[in-house]
């Protein structure tokens, strides 16, 4: 037993030795350009470029031994720890969760309740701005982003590639809106939604007879146009200048969080001044907003509209055997998905006090799109789940100085997230191919409720 | 019996009058007439690449014909143009439902939530188009209490009930058969187009299938089926329509269409001008 297994080794090593060599060629391959050589201005404002030999080498190292550590040990623990539990015959299937399991969702929103005091608690005042707004605020306009987006892509089936428009929409609706004729948050909240949704009819009408990559590519266009427009109609938008000074939310109309105001939330209550009340009541906003959102969505699942959209993706020419109008099918899952999108762009709006097109590049539509590829589609825990992952991950880099010491001083992390983010969604499709949550959960049933598995549901065509 | 609902009710239920199809340059169907009768089961055969399934496509809807006209006619009277219907409104307001020579069933959902798709327009509008039902008013759970006793009655008909809340692409293939013929009695059809139901069903497969049509016709929906597989085809249907080159080679009773020498030429694959032989052979024989 102990000979063949040590002759395995020999082989594991030198396997893992020739892998290992060959990881640092495709790593010093694929970094030489990107880490190797760095462009900067100069004092003349001219372009220059330095090389960085010493970064370069160290994610070669990195990229080598990594390779050569997950290929000589970790692989075959894995596969002993396998082999092991075949043997021993038993299978790891038990219908006992545990308790947190149980209760994820409660525990879930609970945190999320008592998460600002935690903050202002632990950190205090100046370091919760940072938990509040950058962690708590940020990830959940991408979760609600997500969740509206979940509706067309992971219920309906149709890629949407220019979900950023809509979310344009909303965000330009609010500051325009507010601007000019000086309307409430309250007020235009709805209103952006509805726009946006209206948008989102106009867009879909034409676009919607079209299937698959088509479709993707057109709603793609749209998001382009859309940020095109409000680039150059200068007039309404000023353009790339942005529209600044957008008024903040009041509490709803009882307290304003203007400093200037009479009826200021801080002097109401006696407070000494600081801004994290207004981030703190923004994070509650966006927290209901996402509730809401949750909450349509669970809502409409079990509505026959909800089912029409599900069974659309799993096959339209069946549906249109059923009697079922797949064109207004889909645009209702256009329009109620443009909706939420509006919600939070007009959030957005008012929690920046400044918007301009170039927030609304196809890079958010992509990010968007991902957060609900990774979660997997149509299920919303798994949605959340990847937002955290994905942009508070991006939040997290800023906060590793420590991998300066390993990389040298003038490395910064926060100018890898795209790669990270690329690197972390490889991992994850390669592990679990369907999103952290893959399964679904059935709308109605006659005996017991039990999760489809992700095998069976299909993406949709389009 | 089957004699007793023939004679009570024979009547048009679907006219096909002279429907031509064609694709670019071929002809796929060429002027063909032919008529469904109410609570009959009226078998479309022919060859592989005889227009069956072109048929099929025109009077559900999915192919709009070149020429020709197919009229149904519902139980109170309303007739509908069909081919002038959009393949939707065919299901929703001419009560014409379809299976799928290759399934279509929603492969994700499970075998309940498939049959309740099913009833999307009777529960759309129960639901006062999602914004009554959203509310939860009574009147909406009533009418999902009645959608799911419907599922649940065709659940036991097609013998699916123990597999209710499994998804629909986890069943065995000839029950996901009777599942796509359950989903389609869903819509509450006059009219069940089936493309080869029986394909691929092993003989206790196939046994089943042919009790389930049986149980179909004896709620009064007439069927249209196209067929294979001759035995099943003999055994269940009353009316046999006959098509090689997208034209109608015999019309008749299943007896009357075994024996007409173009039917026997067309399958058994006799040269054309034995065709022509065979046929002046047996008119000439009659007269």
């Amino acid at each position: 037993m102990s000979n063949p297994s040590e002759t395995g080794n020999a082989g594991t090593m030198g396997q893992a030795l020739k892998e290992a060599l060959f990881a640092g060629v495709i790593a010093f391959g694929m970094f030489l350009l990107f880490v190797g050589i760095e462009t900067y201005q100069d004092i003349n404002n001219a372009l220059v470029w330095r090389t960085r030999w010493g970064l370069l080498a160290i994610f070669v190292i990195v990229a080598a031994v990594g390779r050569f550590v997950t290929v000589a040990f970790i692989k075959p623990h894995i596969d002993r720890r396998k082999l092991n539990k075949a043997k021993s015959g038993v299978l790891e299937i038990s219908d006992k969760k545990s308790f947190f399991h149980k209760h994820f969702l409660k525990i879930a929103l609970v945190l999320l309740l008592i998460y600002p005091f935690l903050s202002l608690m632990i950190v205090g005042k100046q370091g919760s701005l940072k938990y509040v707004d950058n962690f708590g605020i940020q990830i959940l306009i991408y979760v609600m982003l997500a969740w509206g987006l979940n509706i067309v892509v992971g219920l309906a089936g149709l890629l949407d590639l220019g979900y950023v428009a809509f979310y344009a929409v909303g965000a330009y609706s609010y500051a325009l809106l507010s601007s000019y004729f000086g309307f409430s948050f309250w007020l235009l909240l709805p209103m952006s939604g509805i726009l946006a949704a209206l948008w989102g009819i106009i867009l879909g009408f034409p676009v919607l007879r079209l299937r698959g990559d088509y479709l993707a590519i057109v709603t793609l266009a749209f998001g382009e146009i859309i940020r095109l427009v409000l680039i150059n109609w200068t007039d309404v938008t000023k353009g790339t200048f942005g529209i600044s000074g957008i008024a903040k939310a009041s509490f709803f109309g009882i307290w304003s969080f203007d400093t200037g105001a009479t009826n200021n939330f801080v002097k109401a209550w006696g407070l000494s001044a600081s801004s994290v009340y207004y981030k703190i009541f923004l994070f509650y906003i966006i927290l209901a907003l996402c509730m809401l959102t949750a909450y349509v969505t669970i809502r409409l699942r079990r509505m026959p509209i909800g089912r029409a959209w599900e069974a659309l993706r799993e096959d339209e020419i069946a549906c249109r055997s059923l009697g079922i109008n797949t064109v207004t099918t889909k645009l209702t899952a256009f329009a109620i998905g443009a909706m939420f999108g509006g919600f939070a762009g007009s959030f957005f709006a008012t929690r920046q006090g400044f918007v301009s097109p170039e927030s609304f590049v196809f890079l958010e539509s992509a990010v968007i799109l991902a957060i609900v590829v990774l979660g997997g589609m149509g299920s919303l825990t798994g949605i959340a789940i990847a937002a955290i992952v994905m942009v508070g991950g991006t939040e997290v880099l800023r906060e590793m100085s420590f991998l300066k010491v390993v990389f040298g001083p003038d490395f910064t992390p926060e100018l890898y997230r795209m790669l990270l983010f690329g690197l972390a969604m490889i991992i994850v499709m390669l592990f679990k191919p369907r999103g952290f949550v893959g399964s679904r959960e059935p709308t109605a049933f006659l005996k017991e409720r039990r999760a489809v598995s992700g095998s069976f549901t299909k993406e949709g065509h389009g | 019996m089957a004699l007793e609902t023939i004679t009570m009710t024979n009547n048009t239920l679907l006219k096909v009058e002279h429907l031509s199809m064609k694709f670019g340059g071929l002809m796929a169907i060429n002027d063909l007439t032919f008529e469904a009768r109410r609570g009959e089961i009226t078998a479309l055969i022919g060859p592989n690449g005889a227009g069956k399934t072109t048929v099929f496509n025109c009077i559900t809807g999915f192919y709009r014909p070149t020429m020709g006209m197919i009229t149904l006619q519902r139980r109170d009277g309303r007739e509908f143009l069909l081919e002038r219907l959009r393949d939707f409104e065919i299901t929703k307001l001419a009560g014409v439902a379809r299976t799928f020579q290759n399934i279509r069933l929603f492969s994700g959902l499970t075998v309940l939530e498939n049959l309740l798709v099913a009833q999307h327009n009777a529960l759309m509008k129960a639901s006062g188009y999602t914004i009554l039902g959203l509310l939860g008013l009574p009147a909406y759970r009533k009418a999902v209490d009645v959608s799911i006793e419907k599922a649940k009655y065709w659940l036991d008909k097609a013998d699916l009930t123990d597999r209710a809340d499994d998804p629909a692409g986890d069943l065995p293939y000839g029950a996901q058969r009777r599942l796509e013929i359950a989903r389609a009695m869903c819509t509450g059809p006059e009219l069940l187009c089936l493309d080869e139901p029986a394909a691929g069903l092993n003989p206790r497969e196939s046994a089943a299938l042919n009790t389930l049509l049986h149980s179909i016709r004896d709620e009064g929906v007439s069927i249209l089926l196209i067929e294979h597989d001759m035995s099943v085809v003999m055994e269940i249907s009353d009316h046999v329509v006959v098509l090689e080159y997208g034209q109608k080679i015999s019309d008749g009773t299943p007896d009357h269409v075994k024996n007409d020498p173009r039917v026997i030429a067309a399958y058994l694959g006799v040269e054309d001008d034995e065709v022509e032989e065979v046929i002046s052979e047996v008119e000439g024989g009659r007269l």
